[in-house]
């Protein structure tokens, strides 16, 4: 008797866009907030970004019920951390945290696409990509989700990063304003809303700063 | 993303009398479940078939139960493992109100719990084929989610399941307003189950609406609604594409 095959998948693509900018005392995380299973739109409401300490803000996408478990991992190991270390976890620790967190599901993944955006521990705008497993790398900005590869060659052609292959290693946080930054997130997901279907409905931006955390929540297309 | 999985365990010899013990299908199921928010609460329709495959089985299903004192629990998909969730929930509710510390569990903790309850079974590859939704008002606050089998779950001013996503949902997004009264929110739910009694095969004209204020609950009598069978797209639905059928 051959092996019996499950017949219902345990993953779904909720779909959705993340994208991230550092600058040089800022850091900003967009995200739509349209959830979608299929053809269908079940949500026009949901968050994609989740603080998870007060210079570490995640925006993810992909299967939603494994990005919500790992937001609660997450969490609760924050917790633990300023429990034992009586301060908030830093954004480049967070970093190394969320991607053990990943590869430790390693044979059957959390099939989330995330960005993780903070201010490092000089003040400085960091934004940090990853893949499925926890492949990460600290860059200047990303996008990740439904809408990234029409999102990435976009950023890759403003923010001009210099190549990673001179030394001694070179920054690639942009030199933008915070307002030419939002700017630029605005123009992306409005392009990335007219061709991808799955992102669309509202864009939800999180403007990081030393002083605190801005909240702004633009229109987008409904179709 | 599609995926075949081979289920597999460590038992060696036992293999099969485990395999036997996961969901592969689901057999005798329920159909969508509809739900709305409205002035006073929450509003909930499903009609009472249990279908056996393409039978319909079972005519007096009640898909729609109270939870607690604040959430009511509507579910489409496997009849017994709903009912294998509201045995969870029971106890649930039984050891909240042990404590007996003047609080009850609202619908958000309830939901919260079904979440993480679906998802884990997931995990373990053996999921209630459920798709729920959970809503009601605690403290004047209302509230309304829904959870799929494999743990994706959100709240909304509306929600459906099933064949409802696609048919009353869209009807929900275009005539849902705030603070509907509660004869607006019947009509709309009545509206969205003459669809669905129209267009989805296992859809039985007997529904019950459920009602969940901060007063309480009231589950009212089943009824059937009056439907119209001589429109022209019935009764003639090739006129504009001959050939068609």
């Amino acid at each position: 008797m051959t092996k019996q095959h499950a017949n219902w998948s345990p993953y779904d693509n909720n779909g959705g866009t993340c994208v991230a900018i550092a600058g040089s005392d800022y850091c900003v995380i967009a995200a739509d907030t349209r959830m979608s299973t299929g053809y269908s739109i079940l949500s026009r409401d949901y968050s994609k970004i989740h603080k998870l300490a007060d210079k570490a803000v995640l925006s993810s996408s992909g299967f939603q019920a494994d990005v919500k478990a790992l937001q609660k991992v997450l969490k609760s190991r924050h917790l633990i951390y300023q429990h034992q270390h009586n301060k908030q976890m830093s954004c480049p620790a967070m970093a190394q945290l969320l991607s053990n967190t990943l590869y430790f599901k390693r044979f059957f993944p959390y099939y989330a696409f995330n960005v993780l955006g903070g201010l490092d521990a000089e003040g400085k705008g960091c934004v940090f990509t990853y893949d499925a497993v926890g492949s990460y790398e600290k860059v200047g900005y990303s996008a990740q989700g439904s809408g990234s590869t029409l999102i990435m060659p976009f950023l890759d052609n403003q923010l001009k990063s210099p190549s990673p292959l001179l030394l001694p290693a070179q920054d690639s946080i942009t030199p933008l304003s915070e307002a030419e930054a939002v700017d630029l997130v605005k123009t992306v997901f409005a392009s990335a809303t007219e061709r991808d279907i799955y992102t669309g409905d509202k864009l939800e931006i999180m403007i990081l700063k030393a002083d605190g955390i801005k909240t702004e929540l633009i229109d987008l297309r409904k179709d | 993303m599609t995926f075949t999985i081979p289920i597999e365990n460590g038992n060696g010899v036992k293999d099969a009398e485990a395999d036997s013990q996961r969901t592969l299908y689901p057999y005798v199921t329920g159909t969508s479940v509809v739900a709305i928010k409205y002035k006073d609460g929450i509003l909930m329709a499903s009609d009472m078939g249990g279908s056996y495959g393409s039978t319909l089985r079972y005519k007096n299903i009640e898909r729609v139960k109270a939870i607690g004192k604040h959430s009511l629990l509507g579910a489409s998909g496997e009849i017994s493992d709903f009912q294998e969730i509201l045995r969870y929930l029971d106890e649930l509710i039984l050891n909240d109100n042990m404590w007996a510390d003047g609080n009850s569990l609202g619908p958000k903790e309830v939901h919260n719990y079904l979440t993480r309850v679906m998802y884990n079974r997931r995990n373990k590859f053996n999921p209630l084929w459920n798709t729920l939704v959970l809503g009601g008002v605690k403290n004047g606050e209302k509230y309304l989610g829904m959870v799929s089998m494999i743990g994706v779950s959100f709240e909304d001013n509306h929600v459906a399941t099933g064949f409802g996503n696609h048919l009353a949902r869209p009807i929900l997004r275009d005539e849902w307003h705030e603070d509907l009264s509660f004869e607006d929110g019947v009509k709309l739910l009545e509206k969205c189950m003459r669809v669905l009694l129209y267009r989805d095969r296992s859809a039985i004209n007997k529904l019950q609406i459920s009602k969940m204020t901060e007063e309480g609950l009231t589950v009212y009598e089943p009824y059937s609604l009056k439907t119209f069978w001589e429109f022209s797209a019935f009764t003639n639905p090739t006129v504009g594409a001959e050939g068609s059928w």
